[in-house]
């Protein structure tokens, strides 16, 4: 089983080599642009240009200049951005790392239970109002991007209903550091998360249904029927574990898609500053350096989070742990 | 060329032409596992040495049970897996390492059919699409006789033509194996190699597939390579029997000989395991022990010593080759039964 | 309120099925899957009921215990165990026999252990449903019951997921799970189609041992012959949902009546002896329980039939045999002899 792990974490180490080299590539190989120009910034004057592709080592060989980068990202981390006047780009990313962590674990955290509770209600509770229910939840969910849940839920709590007893509680847009309140920081991440939830929830409850009905068809409910299991325990022990398979694999993917999108667009309506802020900022003033670092530093999350599921796959599932 | 194993493949063939078809020290091998760490792939030995000759006009019997590598063999004589070691020859010109074009003419004269033909049959597509389809492909017939050759492998198979028009699945499991057998049968092909084709279905349409392949090898000359578990099944549409274990054939005769007296103690085992119906006063049974060792560390020596009630020393170290008895079959044994009892009652 | 029956007595079939009707609920009508299943089941015998598929030989099976759908099954007749109508028992009290004292061996051992516990746990578990035993008992037993069944090295095997043993040591496992509470009568669903010849073999030594030493009463559902000859006390034959035939071993293979029995009997290839040129098989495919002909569901495939068969066939009863046909005793050896004749008139 350690072994199944570690070879794991191996293939992590190789796709994360693999990200940085392609990000790499379409930063300062693409054809016909020349990457100086663009780290610079616009307008900027031929000396600043010429001060970066001797900084950044544009005018040697793309190996050796994969390796400064990596190097600046990585070990020295002196990456500057040159369009913010030589601000530190690695701890501006990491600053705002931790902030984006709490959204989308939280955020994951409540779409997992949500969709589990949801799921297991459905599928107990076949055909009745509560299935058909989570149907029209799953649908409005999927169709309601994230971000405009984000402001109607701010228009609501922020101004309209403010002062009403229901929204009173809802702190300023911004972020708390757990360390210094955690109740304030639970309170401004909490519409936060479930802005980002509500998308996925009914989807989850959907599909963990579906398995769910499928397990219950399997000759090993049957038994555990036979056996004289309540059917309480035939839903949780038997039917739910062996259908959280593929709910978990379909996590993955979700989450990967979460960190690079809907998150980025969620925290500039709540104003809070993570990763997808920073991006979203130096996208506007096309500030190359953090562009690269946070890519790389995003995908670098998902691709963690991808071994972290697969590690997940190896306890629940007994058959995918090396004999 | 014809070494010892060569010689005792062809045990007890009724023609004394060449064989049709004959693999001579055929290995398959798989590897698998962790391939990151050198020296850590572990290898199945899936067919291991096989040879095994298959004469014109009869049925030759593959049977063993599951993971003895009987099908796995059956899709290395077809081609359709390819062979790690040894010869493959198809009226004596090698085919088993030559490349697609040189087999297209072989693909035509061997056909397989399947356990589940419902997996082979397109089922967007009517039965004479799916039938059509091969002669078209091979211009075996001139388009204007295609609808009349569709009648006559309906025909041949006994279904209606009608059922043409159909579906593939509004047919049931027995109607859609006859459709599997038709379409192996529009290439028109020597030599019909056949896995597992009735088990999947119930006792009274087994019959009825029984006696069909019965009737085309009569009226059409075929040859077959019938591979099953079912011991009676295999007994009733054979003329040889290759018995095998652990991906290797451990007897080889007419089926009379092997079913009448089998020589192996592992023939012996799994004949005597078979319930039958009026076996209220059946003789002794015997019961194996123990489970199919793995195929990736098969027991030293003769490989099925692990669960032979008379298995010694020599079994546990020396392996026995496919030999020639007096009586004409062949068996890999060092004690075979028939000369262990008739050494008894002498 | 459930009406008393007749107070046990020992020797009292344990189980008397009466009547038995199971119906499904369609997109379109309702479907008889099983039509008048009347049987009973002696202490220590084994009854075995054979029939291809779609016969309705398992959901007769779940209905007794219990296992079919509700929202999509009705079920009628009566089924009385141990003196105690079970079709009309309220779910709690009838999780209390299911696996106590019904238990069930499901057809293929590769699919019915739950994939992510090990065997250990899963015979631990329907122990400590039914009895209050700790863990650590519960898990001893388990070891012990593993040993019972002939798997070698038990306390090792207990640690094991299905997916790391054979599948002869898992069906072993499923056999040792369903003893596990000492059940008064075990129903095995094609318990050995799933298994090598050889392997087969070791199972059916082994239920053979159980009914020996504990006195279970078991039903066989199968579609082998074979394993029916060498098995079976009584026989139940059933075609499209219903028994055709029924009667001890020794009569229905030496003198079946019906001729679907006659034909089953006669289409399976024999080992020994001379092979018949062709085998006598039974034409056409088993209907459908939507698409039943009226009258005699097997007449369509039938060779003897004759005008009345359209008609729903009487039921001849004679000595505990019995039969669903319209052949006249007196018939019936003329008439069978053909099929056998055909056979041999043929080789």
């Amino acid at each position: 089983m350690a072994l199944t792990i570690l070879q794991r974490l191996f293939q992590m180490l190789f796709v994360m080599f693999g990200i940085s080299v392609l990000a790499f590539l379409i930063f300062f190989a693409t054809p016909g642009a020349d990457p100086a120009a663009r780290i610079a910034g616009r307008n900027a004057s031929p000396e600043t240009v010429a001060a970066v592709r001797a900084n950044f080592g544009l005018d040697r060989p793309l190996p050796i200049q994969y390796g400064l980068m990596m190097k600046r990202l990585f070990v020295t981390r002196d990456l500057t951005s040159f369009v913010n006047r030589g601000q530190r780009v690695i701890p501006q990313v990491l600053d705002a790392a931790p902030i984006t962590l709490c959204l989308v674990v939280g955020a994951a955290f409540f779409w997992l239970v949500g969709g589990v509770v949801l799921g297991l209600l459905a599928a107990a509770l076949r055909d009745s109002f509560i299935d058909k229910a989570s149907m029209a939840i799953a649908l409005v969910g999927v169709s309601i991007p994230a971000f405009w849940l984000g402001e109607v839920l701010n228009l609501v709590s922020q101004s309209r209903f403010h002062d009403t007893w229901l929204f009173a509680w809802v702190p300023a847009l911004g972020y708390k550091p757990f360390w210094s309140d955690p109740w304030m920081w639970f309170k401004t991440l909490l519409i936060p998360w479930i802005s980002l939830a509500t998308l996925y929830i009914g989807l989850y409850g959907r599909v963990l249904r579906a398995n769910l009905v499928e397990a219950y068809q399997e000759d090993f409910i049957r038994t555990a029927r036979a056996k004289g299991l309540s059917p309480g325990r035939v839903l949780i022990k038997h039917a739910l574990r062996t259908s959280l398979i593929p709910f978990i694999t379909l996590f993955g993917l979700d989450f990967g898609a979460l960190v690079g999108g809907q998150a980025l667009l969620t925290e500039v309506v709540f104003g809070l500053n993570g990763i997808g802020r920073l991006t979203y900022q130096s996208l506007q003033t096309l500030d190359l350096p953090v562009i690269l670092a946070t890519v790389i530093y995003a995908s670098f999350f998902v691709v963690m989070a991808n071994a972290l599921v697969d590690v997940v796959y190896v306890l629940i599932d007994p058959r995918v742990r090396g004999s | 060329m014809t070494d010892a194993a060569v010689l005792a493949a062809r045990s007890q063939a009724e023609s004394s032409a060449p064989p049709l078809l004959e693999a001579r020290h055929l290995s398959k091998r798989y590897h698998f596992g962790k391939r990151l760490l050198p020296g850590s792939g572990k290898i199945v030995h899936a067919v291991d040495d096989v040879s095994l000759a298959v004469f014109p006009g009869e049925t030759l019997g593959l049977v063993g049970e599951s993971g003895c590598g009987k099908s796995t063999l059956g899709r290395c004589l077809t081609r359709l897996y390819e062979i790690s070691e040894g010869e493959l020859l198809f009226e004596g010109r090698e085919i088993g390492h030559v490349g697609a074009r040189q087999l297209k003419p072989y693909r035509r004269k061997v056909q397989m059919i399947f356990q589940d033909p419902s997996g082979s049959l397109n089922p967007r597509r009517r039965v004479a699409d799916i039938l059509a389809q091969p002669l078209r492909v091979h211009g075996i017939r001139p388009r204007a006789e295609i609808d009349d050759r569709l009648r006559e492998l309906m025909d041949l198979v006994g279904l209606p033509p009608g059922y043409l028009d159909r579906y593939p699945h509004e047919f049931s499991g027995g109607q859609r194996q006859r459709i599997g057998i038709a379409r192996a049968l529009a290439m028109e092909p020597q030599l019909i190699v056949a896995d597992e084709p009735v088990s999947a279905l119930d006792v009274s349409v087994q019959a009825q597939i029984v006696n069909l392949f019965a009737d085309l090898r009569d009226q059409l000359a075929l040859t077959y390579v019938f591979i099953a578990h079912d011991l009676a099944v295999v007994r009733q549409v054979s003329t040889r029997i290759a018995v095998m274990y652990l991906g290797s054939i451990v007897e080889l005769g007419s089926t009379d000989t092997v079913y009448g007296r089998p020589a192996h103690p592992y023939t012996e085992a799994l004949l005597s395991a078979i319930p039958e119906p009026h076996a209220r006063q059946q003789c002794e049974r015997i019961v194996l022990q123990g489970d199919l060792p793995s195929p990736i560390s098969p027991p030293p020596g003769c490989r099925f010593h692990t669960r032979c009630p008379f298995a010694d020393d020599r079994c546990r170290t020396e392996r026995p080759l496919l030999r020639p008895l007096d009586d004409g079959r062949s068996v890999a044994c060092h004690y075979p039964r028939t000369e262990v009892s008739r050494t008894a009652g002498t | 309120m459930i009406p008393p029956v007749a107070n046990p007595d020992p020797t009292d079939p344990i189980l008397r099925v009466g009547g038995l009707t199971v119906s499904f609920a369609t997109d379109r009508d309702p479907v008889t899957a099983i039509r008048d299943v009347s049987f009973d089941v002696n202490p220590g015998e084994i009854l075995s009921i054979v029939g291809e598929s779609g016969s309705g030989k398992t959901v007769s099976l779940l209905s007794i215990l219990g296992l079919t759908d509700p929202r999509t099954t009705t079920t009628s007749g009566s089924v009385i165990f141990k003196g105690k109508r079970i079709l009309e028992l309220p779910d709690r009290e009838m999780r209390r026999i299911r696996g106590r004292e019904i238990a069930l061996i499901s057809q293929d051992p590769m699919t019915a252990l739950t994939p992510v516990y090990t065997i250990g746990m899963q015979i631990a578990e329907q122990i400590r449903a039914h009895q209050s035993i700790s863990r650590r008992g519960a898990r001893k037993r388990a070891v012990e019951l593993l040993g019972e069944v002939g798997l070698p090295n038990p306390s090792e095997m207990v640690d094991r997921f299905p997916h790391q043993l054979s599948g002869g040591m898992r069906q072993r496992a499923v056999i040792a799970m369903a003893l596990s509470c000492n059940p008064a009568l075990l129903v095995a669903d094609e318990p050995t189609t799933a298994l090598d010849v050889t392997v087969q073999a070791q199972v059916l030594d082994l239920l053979r041992r159980l009914r020996k030493d504990f006195g279970s009463s078991i039903i066989l559902i199968t579609h082998d012959m074979g394993v029916v000859g060498e098995m079976a006390d009584r026989v139940l034959v059933m075609y499209a949902g219903r028994v055709v035939e029924s009667g001890t071993a020794e009569q229905i293979f030496d003198d079946p009546w019906h001729p679907y029995t006659w034909g089953l009997l006669a289409s399976i290839p024999p080992l020994r002896g001379p092979r018949p040129e062709r085998l006598a098989s039974i034409s056409g495919t088993p209907p459908t329980p939507a698409n039943l002909p009226p009258g005699c569901a097997f007449a369509p495939r039938c060779r003897f039939r004759f005008e009345p068969c359209s008609n729903p066939p009487p039921r001849y009863k004679d000595d505990g045999h019995t039969a669903l046909c319209f052949i006249p005793p007196e018939d019936r050896p003329r008439l069978r002899a053909t099929v056998l004749g055909g056979e041999r008139s043929a080789a």
